[in-house]
């Protein structure tokens, strides 16, 4: 866990309201993410986790309260929103690398179409960042060549190659084979001491303990509870996150 | 036999002309149905709904009176001229007829290859910042083309095919015109019919071997 988190909020929700239909996933969320902070996001399925982290890029809209990114609200459509999109990566559950690119241009697409960055200086910078995560040598393949484990760490250079200010982690090795959560976990935890901000909805509590300066619990589109994370794991003050924490923890 | 060989000159002028109108509608359809289906999935309601209008309209009309429309409308009534000769004005008038027809029939087959690309590439796309055109042009069209290349084929062998109506557009160049005017002087030839059926074959045998290999060429692995 890290020591130093500097005090001004890069992203700081206000009263936040979402529906689908007539269920409520969000309900009256209020959250402050520090520079540098890593926030862990954990709850049962269902509880509005994947459709909070997906409303700070504004994949998911919501119906009133506020974001702010940066001191910005988040600008509503167009390129003012693709614009902070280019600032917030996100890793997806099921990867989503572009399917008929290949690995390092899956990693140099955004610099060059969105920043405008040179295909020379994009493509270093794209092998620089695929060997941070162990997967240069596979840069010549294509996303279905690579096992899901390497996939997703591809995708996480590819959040990395936009110099993001934060990186959205929804629920980044839900879609693992067991095998291959560590080896993504471990390029996780290395952001995470580097400095990233981070807003990881995971279930894993080994990241969390090792990596996380905060533990928000969600349960039924509200935040029930938030703690660092030795105190959640060991001494939950509510029922809801104890009686959750006894199902995960038999495992 | 010998109609065959006596007319072969005037039949393969008129297939040229067929060749030409095809290799100007592939290119017009395919630009004009890309377009079409980008309104189609796009954000804005307005634009959603006139490719859906234009869609619904246009495949649902004959070709024929597609094609008489724009001879006898867009030309005649509101004047509409590419050029002082009139066979040269009617070749365009029928290209730009049977591009207009074909174009919504490329559209709907992008349309349903789009659908075959999972939501999770446009929302990768999107979280990178790439905009809307950005997000189509290189991420999602390119997977729906590949995944929609053997039905592009049919299409287009469809297309090349309806090139023998230009008629009803008043272009009266191609084989078909040419065939029929032939069995005027010397009563139906089954060589002549037979001669230009080869002729089609020829080139759309090819267009659907062609789509096809390609297809399974350019297929992405998910």
């Amino acid at each position: 866990m890290k020591e130093t988190l500097d005090s001004t909020p890069l992203v700081v929700l206000d009263d936040v309201n979402k529906h689908f239909g007539s269920l409520h996933v969000l309900r009256d969320i209020n959250l402050t993410i520090s520079r540098g902070e890593v926030l862990v996001v954990i709850g049962p399925s269902g509880g509005g986790k994947s459709t909070l982290c997906r409303a700070i890029n504004r994949l998911e809209t919501i119906d009133s309260g506020t974001i702010t990114f940066d001191g910005q609200p988040l600008p509503k459509e167009g390129r003012a929103l693709a614009q902070l999109r280019s600032e917030v990566g996100m890793v997806f559950q099921s990867f989503n690398l572009f399917a008929h690119k290949t690995i390092l241009e899956n990693v140099t697409l955004g610099p060059i179409k969105v920043r405008g960055t040179g295909k020379a200086q994009a493509d270093r910078r794209g092998m620089e960042l695929l060997e941070r995560v162990g997967i240069g040598a596979q840069a010549a393949k294509y996303p279905a060549q690579l096992s899901g484990g390497q996939q997703q760490r591809v995708a996480i250079a590819r959040a990395l190659a936009m110099d993001p200010k934060m990186i959205l982690f929804d629920e980044p090795t839900s879609a693992l084979d067991p095998e291959m959560v560590q080896e993504v976990l471990d390029v996780m935890i290395g952001l995470a001491r580097d400095g990233m901000t981070m807003m990881v909805v995971t279930h894993e509590m080994g990241f969390a303990r090792r990596a996380a300066n905060r533990v928000v619990f969600m349960a039924d589109g509200q935040i029930v509870e938030e703690n660092t994370p030795d105190q959640f794991f060991t001494n939950a003050r509510t029922d809801r996150a104890k009686d959750f924490l006894s199902k995960i923890l038999t495992h | 036999m010998d109609d065959l060989i006596k007319y072969a000159p005037a039949l393969f002028d008129g297939f040229m002309e067929n060749v030409k109108l095809s290799l100007m509608c592939g290119v017009l359809s395919l630009v004009l149905g890309t377009i079409l289906v980008s309104m189609r999935v796009s954000p804005t309601p307005v634009l959603r709904a006139a490719g859906t209008v234009y869609v619904n309209v246009v495949r649902n009309t004959p070709l024929t009176l597609v094609l008489a429309f724009s001879a006898l409308g867009l030309s005649d009534t509101l004047g509409l001229a590419f050029s002082d000769k009139p066979s040269s004005n009617s070749f365009w008038l029928v290209v730009l007829g049977l591009s207009i027809y074909t174009a919504a029939f490329v559209c709907e087959a992008l349309r349903s290859g789009i659908n075959t690309v999972p939501l999770g590439q446009a929302e990768a796309a999107r979280a990178i910042g790439l905009t809307f055109l950005q997000s189509l042009r290189l991420i999602i069209l390119p997977q729906a083309f590949r995944a929609v290349i053997a039905p592009l084929g049919s299409v287009m062998i469809a297309m090349i095919k309806n090139t023998t109506v230009a008629i009803a557009g008043g272009y009266l160049a191609e084989s078909a015109f040419v065939m029929k005017d032939t069995f005027d002087d010397t009563g139906v030839s089954i060589p002549i019919f037979l001669g230009l059926v080869l002729a089609f074959m020829a080139v759309t045998l090819p267009v659907g071997f062609l789509t096809g290999w390609l297809a399974r060429r350019l297929a992405v692995a998910r």
